[in-house]
């Protein structure tokens, strides 16, 4: 019962700290839930997030798997767990919905402000370090693992070098290679 | 322009919620709303995406909300925000119960490393594309490296970041009157 209160407590934090998207509260969460609660392992997180990559909708809803495997990893039942799972979703989603909702009745009364384009201008290098912040938080375990070996290592930072620069090159759906992804995976990585 | 029903809402972003594999959705909702159901025109979307953009929360998730709103009330916000969000949640939750359960699988685990890998890839390909301008510009990309290795490197907490290095960088964008004649 506790877990499930702090996950609420951290999720709603996280939701109303998400300012310029999912992305920037990425490092923020793999602290809270890896470091601080030890909810999920850091190879799960960098799971649960890269299969949240693949579901369609919002990759964000991946959190909703943290809530189920933390339930999980607190010896709950499997309903405890799926509850856990509502609780993180409405907890991660509503606060901001919330503010979202009330704040567009009044944004109009400062569309001529011009503060506002400085926040956004101001805001935009903080939003990319703290994506940046986030590339760090899942490539540190995803990427370059010091548990693995070095040609564990080079494949799976090979993987995602080449993910990089084939989205630069080609429009093609980020689903296709995520999945291509794990083909590669599967086939070099076998019992190593 | 025709208004939407909230249920006729629901269905729309059900749609794109089911559909929208690799992300972007924001295009796929612009997609939706503005060309194909004419609901808001490209103004008005673009203003629901500049609020949602500004505001903590995902930038979809806030679209979905403000556009719900304009166009069918409270029960129109609710109905685009769900609508948006149980098609993923309902295939995270059934690929998180297989996780669970085969991810000590050699096969399993192999493929999930390399799925991780290639996820840490395309997070990098996005924020390098959306932050192009930012990394040309060296006090954008002081701020950028200030925030990286505060909050990457030193696990100082994310208020911190958002509480006093913002708004040094919004002061050092601050409007100036000379520029406006």
């Amino acid at each position: 019962m506790r877990e499930l209160v702090s996950l609420l407590n951290v999720f709603c934090l996280l939701s109303l700290l998400a300012v310029g998207g999912g992305s920037a509260v990425l490092p923020q969460m793999e602290h809270e839930t890896v470091t601080v609660h030890g909810w999920v392992s850091a190879d799960d997180f960098a799971s649960i997030y890269s299969l949240g990559q693949m579901a369609p909708g919002p990759n964000m809803t991946m959190v909703g798997l943290i809530g189920y495997k933390a339930a999980d990893h607190a010896g709950m039942p499997p309903g405890f767990a799926f509850a856990a799972m509502i609780i993180v979703l409405l907890a991660f989603y509503l606060p901001s919905s919330f503010l979202t909702y009330g704040a567009s009745h009044i944004w109009d009364a400062f569309h001529e402000n011009p503060w506002r384009d400085s926040i956004q201008k101001g805001m935009a290098p903080v939003t990319i370090g703290l994506m940046l912040a986030g590339v760090h938080a899942v490539g540190k375990t995803a990427s370059y693992n010091p548990e693995h070996s070095v040609y564990f290592n080079g494949l799976t930072i090979a993987i995602g070098l080449a993910v990089t620069a084939i989205l630069f090159m080609k429009h093609i759906n980020p689903a296709l290679l995520i999945l291509a992804g794990g083909v590669v995976g599967w086939f070099f990585l076998r019992g190593i | 322009m025709n208004k939407p029903t909230p249920a006729a809402l629901f269905a729309a972003f059900f749609r794109i919620g089911v559909t929208s594999f690799g992300g972007g959705l924001v295009a796929y909702l612009r997609d939706e709303i503005v060309t194909n159901k004419s609901w808001m025109s490209e103004d008005e979307f673009l203003a629901a995406l500049e609020i949602g953009q500004t505001l903590p929360g995902l930038n979809s998730v806030n679209v979905a909300i403000i556009a719900g709103r304009k166009l069918a009330g409270p029960a129109g916000a609710v109905a685009a925000a769900t609508g948006l969000v149980i098609p993923g949640a309902v295939i995270l939750c059934i690929l998180g119960f297989l996780y669970v359960r085969f991810r000590k699988n050699p096969d399993v685990a192999a493929a999930l490393a390399g799925i991780a890998a290639a996820a840490v890839g395309l997070l990098l390909q996005v924020t390098l594309k959306i932050g192009a301008k930012q990394f040309l510009n060296p006090i954008d990309l002081a701020f950028v490296l200030l925030t990286f290795v505060l909050v990457g490197l030193c696990h100082v907490s994310l208020p911190v970041v958002l509480f006093i290095v913002a708004p040094f960088a919004i002061i050092l964008r601050r409007p100036r009157k000379e520029a406006s004649k």
